[in-house]
C-alpha cells in the first residue's frame, strides 16, 4: 500500500511495510485531483540493526542512534528499509517509532518488512480485511520483503549489542550522545560548518562543551507525538514512574496518549492513576508539545525532556530548549529533574 | 505557476547547516489558510526581537540586528544561498510560500531536504544542488562583498558568478519543462485519466479488501 498525506511523519506506516511519506500542500492538491503523484523512484538504502538491547534501551534509542551515525541529510533521496535482529525483535509499535524519525535522518520513507509480528498486528483491526480477503490479504502481503540477493544503493550495519540509552544535547535530531557522555566540543570537529553548527547550538541550549548531560537540569516532561505515545510508550514510562514523584524543579510533565483509543487502554490498565500520583497531567490525546501549536508551549530558556522527534530552534516554543530521548528516558528525568539513566530507576 | 526561465540577482546567504522549515516559518502562521502574505514572517523567530502571531503587523516589531536579512545590503536578492540540509523538517509548504512572498526566486545549496525540494518546483521557485566547494566560494564572495551576483539560465542548465561561467547544474527533465513553461502538473495527469481508471479496476481484482471498506 502506498500512503501519502501533509504530514512529513506519515513514514511512521513504513512499520507496517507501506511506502508511506510526506508531501506538501501541492502533492495533496495533485493526489486529490488525479489519484496519482508523479514521483521519480529513490535510492534505497538498508540499515541492518544487529544485536540484543539492553534493559531500558528501546526503538528510540535505535532511531537516535540512526541518526546520529548517518546524519540528518544522510538518507537525503533515500528511502530506507529497517533490517536486522534488532528490528525483526521489536514491536509494530517500537517499529513505528523508527520508521517514523527516517525523515529525521532525510529519507522521505523508512520502510520495514512483513513478518508475523505484522500481520498478527493487523488482525482484526478496524478495517482490516476479514474472511477470504484476508487470507489472500495474508498471502499478498507476505511477499513484502526485500529479496535476499535485492540490491540496495547503499547498505549500513550497526552493531546495537552495546547501544546505551540516547540523549539529544543540540538543534539538529543527529546531535545525540550516549546519557552517560559529556556534551561534545566543537572545537574536535573537522568540518568549519559543522562547528558553527555546534557552537550555534550550544548557545542557544545554553551548555557548555564537555558538561556531563546527566548534569543539565529540567523544567518540563513531555511524554507524547507521533514518535512515542503508542501503549507501550505509556507502560515504559510508567514502569520508571510507578512509586515516584516527580522533581520538585519539574514545572509540568504532560501525557498526551496517541489517540482515544490508546487513551482508553491505558486507563483500563491503570497506568492513568500512576502518572497522576506522581503529579504528570493526564491529556486528552493530540500533537500537545511536540510543535507548540496550541497552548502547550515551552517559555523562553525552558528545558525538556521530550519524546517527540524534533530539537529545532523553537520548535516547541520560542526560546525553548528541547532534548529528544525516549518514554522511560523522559520519565526518569521527570523522577531525577535532570537528565537521567533511566537503567538506575528500572 | 509563475514560469522560470532566466534570474540575475545577487545573494542572501543563509550561513548555517540544517535550515528547517520551522525556522523558515514558525508554526503559528500555518493556521492562515491563504498561500500569501507570509513573507514578512519569513524567518520570523531569527528576524525579530520579540515574539509574532499571525494577523500582527510587522512594522515597529524590534528587528534582530545580527541576523543578515535584516542587513539592508541584501534587500534586492532573490537567490538563497544555503548550507546543506537545506529545508528539513516539517512538509508545510507555507516555507516555501514564505520564500515566494518575500520575492526570492531560486535557491543554491550543497543538499536539500527532499519534501522542501519538491514543494519549491510546485511554486515556480528553482532549489540548485551546487558541489560544496562552488557554495563555500559563492558565501565568501557574498559575505565580503553584497553585489556579489549569480546568473541562472534553466534552459541551458548554466550558472554564472559575477558574469562569470561558474557550473552547469542538473535538473529533472519534467520539472524543467513544467518551470519554463509555468505549466500546473494537475492539468498534465489529468490527460491519464483512462490509465488512471484502468489502473484501479484492475487493482480491485488483484487487491479486493483495499476497496472493501468504501
Amino acid at each position: 500500500m502506498t500512503i501519502v498525506c501533509g504530514d512529513s511523519h506519515t513514514s511512521t506506516h513504513g512499520a507496517l511495510a507501506a511506502l508511506a511519506f510526506g508531501i506538501g500542500t501541492s502533492e495533496v492538491e495533485h493526489v486529490l485531483a488525479t489519484q496519482c503523484l508523479l514521483l521519480k523512484k529513490t535510492k534505497s538504502m538498508r540499515i541492518d540493526l544487529e544485536g540484543e538491547l539492553q534493559a531500558g534501551v528501546g526503538a528510540k534509542d535505535l532511531v537516535l542512534a540512526v541518526i546520529a551515525e548517518i546524519g540528518t541529510a544522510g538518507g537525503t533521496g533515500y528511502t530506507i528499509e529497517f533490517a536486522g535482529s534488532a528490528i525483526r525483535n521489536l514491536s509494530i509499535e517500537g517499529r513505528m517509532t523508527i520508521c517514523n524519525m527516517a525523515i529525521e535522518a532525510g529519507a522521505r520513507a523508512g520502510i520495514i518488512g512483513v513478518d508475523e509480528r505484522t500481520l498478527d498486528y493487523v488482525a482484526g483491526r478496524p478495517f482490516s480485511p476479514q474472511g477470504a480477503e484476508w487470507e489472500q490479504a495474508k498471502a499478498d502481503w507476505r511477499e513484502l520483503v526485500s529479496d535476499s540477493d535485492a540490491h540496495f544503493d547503499k547498505v549500513i550495519t550497526i552493531d546495537v549489542n552495546a547501544l546505551k540509552p540516547q540523549v539529544s544535547w543540540g538543534t539538529s535530531p543527529e546531535m545525540v550522545v550516549a546519557v552517560d557522555a559529556v556534551v561534545p566540543d566543537p572545537a574536535e570537529e573537522t568540518s568549519d560548518s559543522k562547528a558553527e553548527g555546534m557552537r550555534n547550538a550550544l548557545r542557544y541550549m545554553g551548555l557548555e562543551a564537555g558538561q556531563a548531560v546527566k548534569d543539565i537540569t529540567i523544567d518540563k516532561v513531555f511524554i507524547g507525538s507521533c514518535t512515542n505515545s503508542r501503549i507501550e510508550d505509556l507502560r515504559a514510562a510508567a514502569t520508571v514512574v510507578q512509586g515516584r514523584q516527580l522533581a520538585a524543579n519539574i514545572k509540568l510533565g504532560l501525557i498526551v496518549p496517541g489517540s482515544g483509543l490508546i487513551r482508553q487502554q491505558a486507563e483500563k490498565e491503570g497506568l492513568d492513576k500512576i502518572f497522576k500520583a506522581a503529579g504528570f497531567e493526564w491529556r486528552e490525546p493530540g500533537c500537545s508539545m511536540c510543535l507548540g501549536m496550541n497552548a502547550d508551549q515551552l517559555e523562553a530558556g525552558e528545558r525538556c525532556a521530550s519524546t517527540s522527534n524534533r530539537n529545532f530552534e523553537g520548535r516547541q516554543g520560542q526560546g525553548g530548549r528541547t532534548h529528544l530521548l525516549s518514554p522511560a528516558m523522559a520519565a526518569a528525568a521527570g523522577i531525577a529533574g535532570h537528565l537521567a539513566d533511566v537503567r538506575d530507576y528500572l | 505557476m509563475q514560469a522560470f526561465t532566466t534570474l540575475s540577482s545577487s545573494l542572501l546567504p543563509i550561513d548555517r547547516p540544517n535550515v528547517d522549515t520551522d525556522a523558515i516559518i514558525p508554526k503559528q502562521y500555518l493556521k492562515s489558510i491563504r498561500r500569501s502574505g507570509f513573507g514578512p514572517n519569513l524567518f520570523d523567530d531569527w528576524r525579530y526581537l520579540d515574539p509574532g502571531e499571525p494577523d500582527q503587523s510587522c512594522e515597529g516589531r524590534r528587528l534582530n540586528p545580527e541576523f543578515i536579512l535584516n542587513d539592508e545590503r541584501y534587500h534586492k536578492a532573490e537567490i538563497i544561498l544555503g548550507r546543506e540540509n537545506f529545508g528539513c523538517g516539517s512538509s508545510r509548504e507555507h516555507a516555501v510560500w514564505a520564500f515566494q512572498d518575500y520575492g526570492i526566486r531560486a535557491l543554491l545549496a550543497p543538499s536539500f531536504a527532499d519534501i522542501f525540494f519538491s514543494n519549491c518546483f510546485k511554486n515556480g521557485l528553482l532549489p540548485i544542488v551546487l558541489e560544496q566547494a562552488l557554495i563555500d566560494e559563492l558565501f565568501i564572495a557574498s559575505l565580503a562583498n553584497a553585489e556579489t551576483s549569480v546568473s541562472i539560465d534553466l534552459e541551458n542548465q548554466t550558472i554564472l558568478h559575477d558574469g562569470q561561467p561558474m557550473a552547469n547544474f542538473e535538473v529533472d527533465e519534467f520539472k524543467k519543462h513544467c518551470l519554463l513553461n509555468g505549466l500546473d502538473e494537475i492539468g498534465i495527469t489529468l490527460k491519464y485519466a483512462d490509465k488512471i481508471k484502468a489502473f484501479e479496476a484492475a487493482q480491485k481484482n488483484s487487491a479486493p479488501w483495499l476497496y472493501s471498506n468504501d
